[in-house]
């Protein structure tokens, strides 16, 4: 049997889904916990977003598969194999420091992503862009402000936030790889190749990262293996069964 | 029971009393997120567009467009949204502008932050944070009356 035309747009669009399904139940782990008031507002606003916006992709990936599926069907029925979120988004939050580098390295990916995909051949992809980076523009802003005041801050948050990035920075590459599924996104004009929008990140991300006093890792060395879903770390599974258990446990609930 | 077809203007009419269920001083129609409202046939379609992606007052808004117009006496009724073009918060009319104030939020202005405090109109502001309690709105402070005050982000 011949691959269906659709696999590699499902799989593009699992891709999108499953970035802002991750992320934002990650950040969603930080309601009630937050170090301020105001900032608990903020992550929790921001996980809503990317909730939102999983909502609309995983919706056309259902649609697109054909198969019946749900934006819920898929993000609370599959498990960690068919899960195609970047390894970064993962990552347990860490502090509040750790939390927000991530964010930052995440949204300049994001927003560079969506703006390219605004002018995609295919229109739902399209509009969900346009909605989409809206939202982000300002997850980025509030970031850059984030990375900026806790680099250029005191000893104990400076050096919170360089170990942050030298953590993190090994999973900023797999944003940049171009596979299959991309080379087929690029011939059908529905989406950009990832390593075209490399030069532009090393730049915004340079310059924030020098107003924040941080240094950026030499090493360019990348994990991958979650876009692709070959090898995820061991956090996904840990976070999927905090995700998925009222689905898994109680199929099809409703309230 | 509908003898016959209500005219577009009436159901306009009827969606301006429709009220945000997050901001009830402003209406549906004063949001701007009414994009369209028309007759296929027998059937009225009309097409929301949502503020945030993530808004949890989406599902509501439409159960409540849904039930101000069957309680005119639509029967037929498909609910369409539509994503593009974005909504943008300049979009929001003049009438719900000022009301918005008037409830102590403060309108969304093109250079991004509020003109004056809701309050006591004074220019001196700041930033306190980028989100609020919705996700339409971010907090500000006056500082010569000292109150925190919600304002409507501009998008
Ligand atoms: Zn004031």
């Amino acid at each position: 049997m011949s691959t269906p035309v659709s696999a590699p747009l499902f799989e593009y669009l699992c891709r999108m889904g499953d970035n802002t399904l991750v992320l934002g139940h990650r950040i969603s782990e930080w309601c009630g916990h937050a170090p301020v008031l105001e900032e608990d507002i903020a992550l929790a606003n921001t996980a809503l977003d990317l909730i939102g916006q999983t909502t609309l992709w995983l919706d056309v990936a259902g649609e697109v598969e054909g198969a019946g599926r749900t934006a819920d069907k898929l993000a609370f029925h599959r498990d960690v194999w068919d899960f195609r979120n970047l390894l970064l988004l993962e990552q347990p939050n860490g502090d509040f420091g750790q939390t927000m580098m991530r964010q930052f390295l995440f949204d300049a990916w994001h927003l560079s992503q969506l703006t390219a995909l605004k002018g995609s051949s295919n229109e739902q992809i399209a509009a969900i862009a346009e909605k989409s980076s809206k939202e982000v523009t300002y997850h980025l802003e509030r970031a850059t402000d984030t990375v900026i005041g806790l680099g250029d801050g005191t000893e104990e948050s400076h050096s919170r936030m360089q170990a942050a990035l030298d953590l993190l920075w090994p999973y900023v590459g797999e944003m940049f790889l171009s596979d299959d599924v991309d080379a087929a996104m690029v011939d059908t004009g529905i989406a950009p190749d990832p390593a075209t929008l490399r030069p532009a990140y090393d730049k915004l991300v340079g310059d924030v990262l020098t107003a924040a006093t941080l240094t950026k890792p030499q090493d360019d060395f990348a994990h991958k293996g979650g876009k692709s879903g070959k090898r995820h770390s061991e956090h996904l599974g840990h976070m999927l069964t905090q995700m998925q258990w009222l689905q898994r446990a109680y199929p099809d609930a409703t309230w | 029971m509908v003898v016959e077809k209500p005219s577009l203007e009436t159901i306009w009419g009827w969606l301006d009393t429709v009220p945000d269920p997050e901001i009830p001083v402003i209406s549906l129609t004063d949001l701007g997120i009414i994009r369209n409202v028309q007759w296929q046939g027998d059937t009225l379609e009309v097409t929301v567009t949502p503020t945030y992606s993530g808004c949890p007052a989406t599902t509501i808004i439409n159960l409540d467009i849904e039930t101000a117009l069957r309680g005119h006496g639509i029967e037929k009724l498909v609910l369409k949204r539509q994503l593009s073009p974005a909504w943008t918060s300049g979009w929001m009319t003049d009438a719900g502008r000022a009301k918005l104030e008037g409830y102590g939020i403060a309108p969304p202005q093109p250079a991004g932050g509020p003109e004056r405090c809701p309050l006591c109109q004074s220019t001196q502001l700041e930033k306190i944070s980028q989100f609020g309690s919705t996700p339409c709105k971010a907090q500000w402070r006056c500082t010569d009356c000292l109150e925190p005050f919600d304002y409507f982000k501009c998008i």
